[in-house]
């Protein structure tokens, strides 16, 4: 006789393979490697590999492979001592053209890979590195909005002839603007023309004194929310194309609740570069373009390098054609103050919406008037800070990066609004109105938390850690043996599938193990025991009442689960209100534990109910061994 | 193997007032701790700088502090991770630790830190560095409060809900005495409150909750099933019948808390003691004070019952 359906045998089997399967990536630790990418449209290929191969063998770098990986090279070493001498050496090799990130090399065997089971990426704690968390400054969105909109309504007024006292931002911030006129009809008129002109305005009458109208405008809060929201994610994929940029491979650059930003990047050990990195400063420029992209002159210029003298030569960005732009600049990005990316109505092709300062617009004014069909490029130029090995010193060189980023023909006389289009993707827009706002609008951030966590810390931690979960597992299966002998020893097995099954689940989803998260693996193995104590006490009552063997499981199964349920329910708000803690070490400690409740509701009972039917199912049985 | 006697029947009720007398004087002594003593807040929460050091010989705390007060670092906050060889060392920023702008710059922490530290033990190496600021601290002290307050409220509304509001306001005030007692105890021996500790004092909710939800399980089931209820009884039974799960589950737990406070390195150090502590308070809290509670709220059979016996057309009848 056995109460065990066999469906429940077939699904206590398929996970537990589930859980071996996806665990088992974590047991092929990363190696220390650096991997080479091409910038600048150079290649990586064998020529490369064996450039690298030669220097790292002149300076006695050791290394345990270096191969191509797709459109990457990639050299693995045996420590994180020997990995950043290592990318001292191939930096130099390799020149300007390529960039050289730390990285860890999965060992992990092909067909784990193919079927998605990876090893859980490492937290800072774990492997060394550097932490910034910064807080963007919302204030200065604010100031930014007001003080552009100080100006546009100054020309609105002057533009519809509306006779005024003076345009000003309120003394505090967020109030907006105040505009005394000098006259209730002058009032009703500014009133009408700027709510018609700026949707996102709340336009209101203010205070009348003698011949003072006072008119305020504030921008609508919800606008202010957009700007906030706007201003945090914009400077999230600036720091993530500068940081890309960089090479720090798998960084972390994440927002966090509503003005912080963290940047956790793994192996990097100085804090100052990073710095450097974050803190680079990127501007625009709207030039008038002389020709094309690729066009004859710009290649001949290339090619001789005789530049006209009022000209500059850049490259344009992606395809590294040439391109002859004019040195005069038109507007600059401090006079950018809205570029957003969407589809053209009529002809369905992508394009960059751009919104210009009222000075910008003036400026743009002057130039379309008379450049009507003449070609108008956007550069973009970021600083940018290398470090060299100089005379065996190191030392930190500022490189300015200057790259056309658009090129286009005037269409039309335009101002303050205007529109780029011809571009091929959606995505290509996308990343045009990005980089064109990264380049001026992002607020100011400040680093508010940095942390640097040294590389043989992180061994050390990970040591530690590991030791813990393997003692705390041990101690717990002794004693549950020993106090509950084979029911016990079922629960042993049911308990180290729990372990098995966690990990797996937390790699599948991608969970950053830290210390705290390690930390709650052991309490979670601690606590999933108990499900069991539950169980096995609840059966020596049944037996201690005088029930049979096979109606003493039974009925300790039954009656256990509800209290169980209860339990682990009440547990379970416990650890989601963990999760949503924002902060780091938290956070990872709660979702080991949500994870961990979840699966230790699986295997304390469902699997050593299928393993105690298994044993007990089809025997009689005189006692029990519990 | 056993270890509790099965047929014990100790009267935990009887000793209600003693118990409770015990846990309120706990949690008022605990309070006066947390408000004259205060918590001896960490990096996390206060703010400033905070640099893990190694020597490679052993090395003593009060040598480190000395070390810094000579280089000028008089309120350096110097302590132990563990063994001789490891401090952490958390104070203020000083001037020279910021650059021209006044941001805390951490290569200048390592300078001058370094600096101190090296002139009179050249063998201190910095492992680690980190800074924050103090407006973090201010946010993160409001989000731990919340989220406790959250869980509090959200357990207490499943177990409205699951059970009665008598179990919900019992297990709402037995998880205010334990969070305030292991505070109490932390605010005591002055243990450092950092967010692993945050973390650990959440988790003792948790794990607290879930041994009072187990007795208050036996005590709805007991009702349910026992024709004359004395409610004093009941609850004295439940308490006893599930006493050695509540002990044995304590125990396994307390191990597995045990084996990281030793060898589970100085991250998880005030994380694996807060849950001791944690531990030995819920499950004293589980047998002597929720039931207690619970008695003093009215608990009855009536409550119980399933809904199913709660038809109108039975309540109608004479």
């Amino acid at each position: 006789m056995t109460d065990f359906p066999r469906w429940k045998y077939a699904l206590v089997a398929l996970v537990l393979l589930f859980g071996i399967v996806y665990a088992l990536p974590n047991a092929f630790p990363p190696v220390p490697s650096v991997q080479v990418a091409a910038i600048h449209g150079a290649v990586v290929d064998t020529a490369l590999q064996q450039k690298v191969a030669a220097a790292l063998k002149q300076q006695n770098v050791a290394y345990s492979d270096l191969a191509l990986d797709g459109d990457r090279l990639v050299a693995d070493f045996a420590n994180a001592d020997v990995q950043a001498h290592a990318s001292d050496v191939i930096r130099t090799a390799v020149g300007d053209n390529y960039t050289v990130a730390l990285n860890l090399a999965s060992t992990v065997p092909g067909w784990l890979r193919a079927i998605g089971a990876k090893s859980m990426p490492l937290g800072l704690d774990l492997q060394g590195g550097v932490h910034f968390l910064m807080a963007v400054d919302q204030n200065a969105v604010i100031d930014k909005q007001e003080d552009r909109y100080t100006d546009d309504i100054r020309s609105l007024l002057r533009q519809k002839n509306i006779r005024y006292d003076s345009v000003a931002r309120n003394s505090q911030r967020g109030q907006g603007v105040a505009v005394v006129l000098r006259a209730a009809a002058d009032r009703n008129a500014a009133s009408a023309a700027i709510a018609a002109e700026y949707p996102d305005l709340n336009v209101q009458d203010g205070a009348t004194t003698g011949d003072r109208f006072v008119l305020n405008a504030a921008v609508k809060p919800e606008k202010l929310r957009d700007l906030a929201l706007g201003a945090i994610s914009q400077n999230v994929g600036t720091l993530r194309n500068r940081i890309n940029a960089l090479g720090v491979s798998e960084p972390v650059i994440q927002q966090q609740g509503d003005n912080q930003i963290v940047v956790e990047l793994a192996g990097v050990q100085d804090p100052a570069e990073a710095k450097r990195i974050i803190g680079a400063t990127a501007t625009l420029e709207y030039h008038p373009g002389i020709g094309f992209p690729g066009d004859p002159r710009a290649v001949e210029a290339a090619r001789s390098g005789n530049v006209p003298p009022d000209a500059r030569l850049y490259y344009e960005r992606g395809s590294r054609r040439p391109v002859l732009v004019s040195k005069r600049i038109i507007v600059t990005g401090d006079e950018l103050a809205d570029a957003a990316s969407g589809v053209d109505q009529q002809s369905g092709a992508p394009k960059v919406d751009v919104t210009l300062s009222a000075a910008g617009a003036r400026k743009m004014l002057d130039y379309t008037t008379a450049n009507v069909g003449k070609p108008m490029a956007v550069v973009y130029v970021e600083t940018l800070y290398d470090t060299k090995i100089v005379d065996g010193k190191e030392t930190r060189v500022p490189r300015v990066s200057e790259e056309v980023i658009s090129d286009a023909t005037v269409q039309g006389v335009f101002g303050k609004n205007f529109q780029t289009t011809g571009l091929a993707t959606t995505k290509e827009a996308s990343e045009l109105a990005l980089l064109l706002k990264g380049g001026s609008l992002a607020a100011p951030v400040d680093i508010v938390e940095q942390r640097v966590i040294g590389p043989s810390l992180g061994q050390d931690n990970i040591r530690k850690g590991f030791r813990a979960v393997l003692l705390g597992l041990g101690l717990v299966l002794l004693a549950a043996a020993v106090y509950y002998k084979l029911f016990g020893l079922v629960a042993d097995i049911a308990l180290f599938f729990n372990l098995v099954v966690l990990l797996a689940v937390m790699s599948l989803i991608g969970v950053t193990l830290t210390m705290p998260g390690i930390a709650g693996i052991v309490l979670t193995l601690g606590m999933a025991i108990d499900a069991n104590v539950l169980i096995c006490e609840r059966i020596r009552e049944e037996l201690r009442n005088g029930s049979t063997p096979h109606a003493a499981i039974r009925a300790g199964y039954e009656k256990a689960w509800a209290t169980i349920l209860d339990a682990n329910v009440t547990h379970l708000i416990a650890a989601l209100a963990l999760t949503t803690m924002g902060s780091g070490p938290i956070k990872g400690f709660g979702v080991t534990l949500l994870i961990g409740i979840l699966t230790s509701m699986f295997t304390s009972v469902t699997v050593t109910h299928a393993i105690t039917a298994l044993i007990h199912g089809h025997r009689k049985l005189k006692t029990l061994s519990v | 193997m056993e270890i509790f006697n099965h047929n014990a029947n100790v009267n935990f009720l009887g000793m209600r007032r003693l118990s409770i007398g015990i846990a309120v004087l706990l949690v008022l002594a605990s309070l006066a701790l947390i408000f004259t003593r205060g918590l001896n807040y960490g990096l996390d929460f206060t703010g400033g700088v905070l640099v893990e050091v190694q020597y490679q010989q052993p090395a003593d705390v009060g040598q480190v502090r000395e070390a810094l007060a000579q280089g000028g670092m008089e309120t350096a906050v110097v302590q132990s991770l563990g063994g001789t060889r490891d401090m952490s060392i958390r104070m203020q920023p000083t001037p020279a630790m910021r650059d021209v702008d006044g941001k805390v710059d951490l290569d200048r922490v390592a300078a001058v830190i370094g600096k101190a530290l090296q002139a009179s033990r050249p063998d201190a190496v910095l492992k680690s560095r980190s800074s924050v600021s103090s407006q973090v601290g201010a946010e993160l002290r409001s989000d731990g409060s919340i989220a406790a307050v959250f869980v509090i409220l959200g357990i207490g509304i499943y177990l409205w809900v699951r059970f009665e509001r008598r179990f919900a306001i019992a297990a709402i005030v037995t998880e205010v005495h334990d969070v305030l007692v292991t505070l109490g105890v932390i605010a005591l021996v002055q243990r450092e409150f950092d967010l692993t500790v945050l973390a650990s004092v959440l988790a003792v909710i948790g794990y607290s909750i879930n041994d009072k939800v187990v007795v208050f399980d036996r005590i709805r089931e007991l009702f349910r099933l026992a024709r004359k209820a004395e409610p004093e009884e009941v609850l004295n039974r439940s308490i006893n019948n599930t006493l050695s799960r509540t002990i044995i589950t304590s125990l396994f737990t307390g191990i597995t808390m045990l084996a990281l406070y030793l060898i589970g390195g100085p991250v998880v150090h005030g994380f694996a003691i807060t849950m001791l502590i944690g531990i030995v308070v819920g499950t004293l809290s589980s047998i002597f004070v929720a039931s207690p509670i619970l008695l003093w709220l009215g608990v009855s059979k009536q409550d119980l019952m399933p809904r199913s016996k709660e038809d109108p057309e039975l309540a109608r009848r004479p």
